[in-house]
């Protein structure tokens, strides 16, 4: 159950309505497959990752990172209630996908890596801490149904 | 035992050549202490740590965080050597500091964060992943004296 204060919503919310879907989804998805290549293993059907290159040009994951942060759009308008928001895709990814929940985790700091040079000075440590928040909360929500 | 390729190394030096050791160090203790306020029991005395803009403007914090970039430093120049490169400073936080280990990984991460925001583009996937190898290398290496 994540607690956000007014001020960190408002914030979350103003930074939230600059970032493009597509774009923060992609370069997120791209740096998890890089940085952590064994998360490849869960998209055998999406084509070559042997080059960034390829990856650019990927159009299943430039639309599963566009899913993936629209997903990540609707959490943001019901931050009260993730588990409820979240019990079908934690449900997909346990039951259908199998996906070590962990992963979960890794995507969210991924997400604020990639969030974090496109908002230079104002990605201020406090709005950090509110999306470091976040992250942590939707990671929580889709593991929900692991347990 | 972590192993660096030529390419990775080389990753890490071109960044790391380039880092201003204070302003990222600074920055880098700055934003964990703010991200995750439970660190700040380990700064008691070092002065005022009350709001975001007090702990960015410490001049100790900065102080501090210079030192710590400083002996990541040993790291980039002894990758192929992290155990015994940190075997001093693992003990001294392990035996007189009591720092708890997970706190050189969310200390890592933040580096990572702040890398990422400095160098945007020139922080590719690629340079990434070997900074990451880098900073869980570092954070198991500050660790091994616990076990």
């Amino acid at each position: 159950m994540v607690e956000l204060t007014a001020e960190e919503k408002a914030a979350i919310t103003a930074t939230w309505t600059k970032v493009k879907a597509e774009e923060l989804g992609v370069e997120s998805l791209e740096r998890i497959l890089t940085v952590y290549p064994h998360t490849k293993r869960y998209f055998d059907h999406f084509g070559d990752f042997s080059f960034c290159a390829a990856t650019e040009d990927n159009h299943k994951l430039k639309a599963l990172g566009k899913k993936m942060i629209e997903s990540f759009s609707e959490d943001l308008q019901s931050l009260d209630n993730l588990h409820y928001t979240f019990a079908s895709l934690s449900e997909l990814h346990h039951d259908k996908l199998h996906m070590d929940p962990e992963n979960f985790k890794l995507l969210g700091s991924m997400i604020v890596i990639v969030m974090s040079p496109h908002f230079g000075n104002s990605f201020t440590s406090a709005l950090q801490a509110a999306f470091e928040k976040v992250v942590a909360a939707v990671a929580d929500a889709m593991a929900y149904k692991y347990y | 035992m972590v192993h660096f390729t030529a390419e990775e190394k080389a990753a890490i030096t071109s960044i790391w050549d380039k880092v201003d050791l204070e302003k990222v160090g600074g920055e880098t203790l700055g934003r964990l202490l703010i991200v995750y306020p439970w660190t700040q029991r380990f700064f008691d005395k070092f002065g005022n740590l009350s709001s975001a803009l007090a702990i960015m403007g410490n001049p100790r914090i900065r102080a501090h965080g210079k030192k710590v970039l400083t002996s990541l430093g040993l790291g980039v120049k002894n990758m192929d050597n992290l155990k015994e490169t940190f075997a001093h400073l693992s003990e001294l936080h392990c035996d007189k500091l009591h720092v708890d280990p997970e706190n050189f990984k969310l200390l890592g991460n933040m580096l990572v964060i702040v890398l990422s925001t400095h160098f945007a583009k020139e922080f590719t996937p690629e340079v990434q992943a070997a900074w990451q190898k880098l900073v869980i290398g570092v954070a198991n290496a500050l660790s091994h004296k616990y076990h």
